[in-house]
């Protein structure tokens, strides 16, 4: 059973046991309007919780997308490359950018669960 | 991933109720809450007016007389060009240039008959009032326009679309300037604008400037177009935006305009720093801006850094991409050519167009050209 977590940064994470999928969340794509370019980590690749772990642009600007959690890359989302338009189209689907394998689980729960990053968007409104 | 903060002494444009209707978001820019995109988005915006036609509001610039005995000749003494040769209802862009001979803003400049009619950047507007008001003191007053509304149609229907309403804008050739009547509303009139495309700028009067917009936006070509997309249809247009690709800092030469330098005013003088940009006519400036075609598609924003070399070692390049000799002054994402375009200045060795270079994206180094601009070629009415 997986279940998805959310930070203040607008990052997305569906977790599967010490395994999970990062991606922004239909909020951030939305704001961030047409993204022309995608940069995602490479499998092998050390991230830190709360650190820069990707980049997305849109026409306008560059951001950039931070690890929920701190662990090591599996697979970038190599579809994005071609496609980047894919974030816009499916933001928590097709769009994710990165998996990994979680070093501490533990730092799941200072994550927000659904309820809790709803409030934050409402509020951002 | 961060929110834009709002600011409540933001000031608006006579349009800011339609533009919230049409679904704008809304920015910070120069002082004004400002329409950035619609619901169309960035990308579409810039699409829709390369094929059809956008409507921008541009209400934060500032619009200006220039009376006097006069006024052309006042005004050629704060910048390099030839004011006095401007044909009645013709339109120039020149520039406010400083001592070093750079750039304090840059300026359309209609003469009508009796004064001259300004147009300024909006984040300078106090500044070049001021300016004026000093340096042409007895020899023209300054008369700022702060109750008309600005308003660009443009794109490849912008002349379809508001010769439908007046039949005279037709026949108008690019920078030339009419006062036409639509509907009743009285408005001044250049064929203008920032986007590469042909189009129109309409000074109109800010109580009737939503029944203006509105009769644009009746038309199915016209949409509301954002600053976002006209950002980045001047970018690929090539043409410089204030603040970024030219500054005080920037010399009329290095920032390759030396065309709005009158052939008069080259041999003549009189303007501002016009010792260092007659020197560096004959000269060469020592750095120039040029156009970057970055390979890939990764964009290279403004201030990423230019090296020398195309990143790989060589007999003719034994330390590649280690020089810096220079820096991006505006990049992005271009919608119509499909990837990243960027302009900046290179050291002057470095300006021929062909000349491989590196960019340093999030200390990566990767290749690049220096290109000939414009990215998308202008397609103006010539008449």
């Amino acid at each position: 059973m997986s279940e998805t977590r959310y930070t203040k940064s607008h990052e997305w994470i569906r977790i599967d046991g010490d395994n999970a999928t990062v991606g922004i969340t239909a909020f951030a794509a939305e704001a961030l309007g047409d993204v022309v370019y995608v940069e995602v980590p490479a499998a092998g690749k050390a991230l830190a919780k709360g650190k820069e772990a990707a980049v997305v642009e849109s026409v306008k600007a560059a951001s950039e997308v931070y690890s929920p959690v701190t662990g090591t890359v599996t697979e970038g989302n190599q579809a994005l490359a071609d496609d980047p338009a894919l974030v816009n189209k499916d933001a928590t689907g097709d769009g994710w950018f990165f998996k990994l394998t979680l070093a501490d689980t533990s730092e799941l729960a200072d994550l927000l669960d659904q309820a809790a990053y709803d409030a934050l968007v409402a509020e951002s409104h | 991933m961060s929110a834009v903060p709002t600011d409540t002494s933001l000031k608006r444009v006579p349009l800011h109720d339609l533009h919230a209707e049409l679904g704008a978001k809304f920015v910070p820019f120069a002082g004004y809450e400002m329409p950035v995109q619609y619901k169309l988005g960035v990308l579409g915006e810039h699409l829709h007016t390369r094929t059809k036609a956008g409507l921008f509001d541009v209400s934060h610039m500032g619009q200006l007389r220039l009376r006097g005995a006069n006024p052309a000749a006042a005004l050629e003494t704060l910048v390099p060009g030839d004011i006095q040769a401007l044909k009645p209802w013709r339109t120039r862009y020149t520039l406010l240039t400083n001592d070093q001979g750079g750039v304090l803003d840059d300026l359309m400049v209609t003469n009508l008959e009796d004064h001259l009619f300004l147009i300024v950047n909006a984040a300078t507007k106090d500044a070049d009032i001021a300016h004026l008001k000093i340096h042409l003191a007895g020899q023209a007053t300054v008369e700022p326009l702060p109750d008309r509304a600005l308003l660009a149609l443009q794109g490849p229907a912008a002349a379809s679309v508001l010769s439908r309403i007046a039949p005279s804008v037709a026949a108008m050739a690019f920078m030339t300037a009419a006062d036409v009547s639509f509907d009743g509303i009285e408005c001044f009139v250049t064929r203008s604008g920032y986007t590469g495309e042909d189009g129109y700028e309409i000074s109109v009067p800010g109580m009737q400037a939503e029944r203006f917009a509105r009769m644009l936006l009746a038309h199915e070509e016209v949409a509301a177009i954002g600053l976002g997309a006209r950002d980045s249809l001047r970018l690929e247009a090539g043409l410089c935006l204030y603040g970024h690709d030219i500054d005080e800092t920037t010399t009329v030469i290095e920032a390759d305009l030396a065309w709005a330098v009158g052939k008069r005013r080259r041999t003549e003088g009189g303007f501002p720093g016009a010792a260092i940009i007659q020197r560096q006519l004959v000269e060469g400036a020592p750095r120039r801006r040029v156009g970057i075609l970055p390979e890939g598609k990764a964009p290279a924003r403004e201030h990423t850094e230019i090296r020398i070399g195309d990143g790989s070692a060589g007999q003719s390049n034994p330390e590649p991409g280690t020089k810096k000799i220079g820096e991006i002054t505006s990049g992005g994402f271009g919608p119509s050519q499909g990837g990243p375009v960027a302009m900046g200045y290179v050291d002057a060795e470095y300006a021929a167009v062909g000349t491989a270079i590196t960019l340093v994206v999030r200390g990566v180094a990767r290749p690049a050209q220096v290109v000939a601009l414009p990215f998308v070629p202008h397609r103006y009415f010539r008449g």
